[in-house]
């Protein structure tokens, strides 16, 4: 998926019908935003009657709230608990079965995937998502067939933010609010008293072809500075702050800090954190039997290294503790992250704080571990063989 | 992610919890290499290639008896079959070995994910210097392979010693931890290159004497051990710091992860 410089052009918010018509046309799933049981979640939609039409989310550490916007925004809001892994890695799948066959057994692969999904409303924070998975997935020496057909196959119609929420940090991460890249298509609305358009480009061939069957006209000047102001806006109310500069370092060199007891004393180790980010990525396996004994089948399923059996050995559970156990998510993702796949494993989407029942804040724990220097805690437990 | 499907040719009793199954079909390993072993219906287990690398027609793997799948994959006779996939991860440096005295120390059955490497460097013994084996188990009952301790010692001059951390009736030999034999046997710490595989306090404590006889953490090898369930670096569970022991390990230099290493829960 390229980038480049495509003329402007603009679609009304009633036009949606025919981006639909249109993926429908190609043989896309169309999946997006949607309501569902008080959250916005990801799932099929039908029509642009799905979307979540004038609502808005409020979120700050451990709450998150649906209001009623005063417009009829579709993509008003910014990211819920779901995020598109649970479409490209599916939470639980099998990966083969085993047969029986006399004394014999033999191995039944599972096919891959044929769906190819069109993800809609495609925040730019959840594109970084997607890269750093495709990290995990595709680009190193192992690859998962699976998730490899999944992402190759899918269309990505991002959404520019034009709100910022109460736990988003992307501009600290530098992966937001706005797209520039990794993108098919890419949206931006623009709602007033007077209109309801969106801004469109292409950002692939595939992109482009969508884009000619729709019904657009070139955009208006306004239309275009009305944009690039709602962007801008949503970048400057940014919710939390993080200085990721030299995080690495600070993390992996302060392992005995007293900030984990602390932060360990409130953890309630449930794992929301991981279950919501959209680049956590481990997984358990399950081997099943049915009562013949005949028929096995191996499981994959989403898992989380807040769980006390993660770290079994033979010999007894390696992170006993609460403290292990945040320490090693958070220096994971902050920092070895980078050590296995060149980048941080955080985008800033902010979901880790929205859905902590206790409201820990990942920005506010580095920062205090920042604010108390390493020479300052123990230094003896550091190094030492 | 599949496993291909190997018929049992062998099944060897090694101790009174531990057998070696030997697998047909062969295949190319490295010494230090495991693979994932799964019984039907049950679920599978990283186990370490223990046979001779150069033996390309069967595949050992030495096994304790500890938890539900090895529990079934004792079950398991000649023409059963096991589903395996593999061989994965980082390989004992016997290309490094070159020139120098090795020094190989194993606790319990640490000993199987070693034995391809002694087996490599006996297959070229004049490249070595002296070749030392310091072994230490729980019991006597424990010593794996001591049937194979006289022909190294014999047919190739390695020094092989063993101790016990409890005797019983009738042992003569050593008793207490591996590190007590350090002093007994010959080598030049300056110019040697030590593997060691056993429990992690085994092998802190086994460093900590390394260096204080002059060696240099760059010489000086471990193997890791965590749950593992994938082998290939995306289920997560074998994470060690910046590393995946399934593709980055299971053998490390110590130099590599010194500064992790005796970081509790890590």
């Amino acid at each position: 998926m390229g980038q480049g410089m495509e003329q402007r052009l603009t679609i009304e918010a009633s036009g949606l019908d025919g981006l639909f018509a249109v993926l429908e046309e190609r043989g896309f799933t169309v999946v997006g935003p949607t309501v569902r049981e008080g959250a916005i979640v990801y799932d099929r939609l039908a029509s642009p009657a799905d979307l979540p039409r004038g609502i808005t989310d409020e979120q700050d550490g451990g709450v998150y709230r649906l209001k009623k916007r005063d417009d009829d925004a579709l993509f008003g809001y910014v990211v819920g608990p779901q995020s598109w892994k649970r479409f490209l890695d599916p939470p639980v799948k099998r990966l083969w079965r085993a047969e029986r066959d006399g004394s014999d057994f033999r191995i039944v692969p599972e096919e891959v995937p044929r769906e190819a999904f069109a993800f809609l409303g495609v925040r730019s924070c959840e594109i970084h998502a997607m890269e750093i998975q495709d990290r995990v997935y595709i680009d190193g020496e192992f690859k998962d067939p699976g998730y490899e057909a999944r992402r190759r196959s899918a269309l990505i119609i991002a959404v520019q933010c034009t709100v910022a929420g109460g736990t988003c940090f992307c501009v600290s991460m530098n992966t937001g609010p706005k797209s520039e890249s990794g993108f098919d298509l890419a949206l931006i609305e623009v709602v007033d008293t007077e209109r309801h358009v969106f801004v469109i480009e292409a950002g692939s061939p595939r992109g482009r072809e969508i884009l000619e069957a729709l019904e657009t006209r070139p955009s208006e000047a306004s239309e275009l500075a009305e944009a690039e102001n709602r962007i801008a806006d949503a970048a400057a109310r940014m919710g939390r702050t993080f200085d990721a500069e030299g995080v690495h370092d600070l993390l992996t060199q302060n392992l005995e800090h007293p900030r984990w007891a602390e932060v360990a004393g409130r953890c309630l180790s449930c794992a929301n954190c991981t279950m919501v980010c959209p680049t956590c990525f481990c997984s358990t396996v399950e081997d099943v039997t049915d009562v013949s004994g005949d028929h096995a089948e191996r499981w994959q399923k989403q898992d989380s290294c807040f769980t006390m059996d993660f770290s079994q050995l033979h010999g007894g559970i390696v992170r006993s503790s609460t403290r292990s156990r945040y320490r090693q998510w958070l220096t994971h993702k902050l920092a070895t992250w980078i050590d296995q796949f060149g980048v941080s494993g955080c985008t800033g989407c902010g979901r880790c704080i929205t859905w902590c029942p206790v409201a820990i804040d990942l920005t506010e724990e580095v920062a205090a571990i920042r604010a108390n220097p390493p020479d300052a805690v123990e230094p003896h437990r550091r190094g030492k063989p | 992610m599949v496993p291909e499907l190997r018929r049992v040719k062998r099944v060897k009793r090694d101790t009174f919890d531990t057998f070696t199954l030997m697998l047909e079909g062969g295949g190319v390993f490295l010494p230090g290499q495991f693979n994932m072993l799964y019984a039907f219906g049950v679920g599978e287990v990283p186990i370490s290639l223990s046979g001779d690398p150069a033996e390309t027609g069967l595949l050992h793997h030495t096994i304790r008896d500890v938890g539900a799948v090895t529990r079934a994959l004792t079950r398991l006779k000649r023409g059963s079959q096991v589903g395996v996939r593999g061989p994965f991860g980082s390989a004992w440096p016997i290309e490094a070995c070159r020139g120098k005295d090795v020094v190989l120390m194993a606790g319990g059955i640490g000993l199987a994910p070693l034995r391809p490497a002694i087996y490599s460097l006996l297959k070229e013994r004049d490249r070595y210097g002296e070749i030392v084996l310091l072994y230490g188990a729980r019991t006597r009952q424990d010593l794996l392979y001591v049937e194979e301790f006289e022909r190294w010692r014999g047919k190739f001059g390695v020094q092989v010693r063993v101790t016990v951390d409890s005797a019983g009736r009738g042992w003569k030999g050593n008793v207490g931890v591996v590190t007590t034999l350090l002093p007994r046997v010959r080598f030049e710490p300056a110019h040697a290159l030590t593997m060691i595989c056993g429990p992690e306090v085994m092998m802190r404590f086994s460093i900590l004497e390394l260096k204080s006889l002059g060696m240099e953490d760059s010489n000086i090898y471990v193997t890791l051990e965590r749950n593992m369930k994938c082998a290939v670096g995306f289920c997560g569970h074998c994470q060690f710091g910046p590393a995946f022991i399934c593709k980055d390990g299971p053998v490390f230099s110590f130099e590599r992860v010194r500064s992790i290493f005796g970081v509790r829960e890590l």
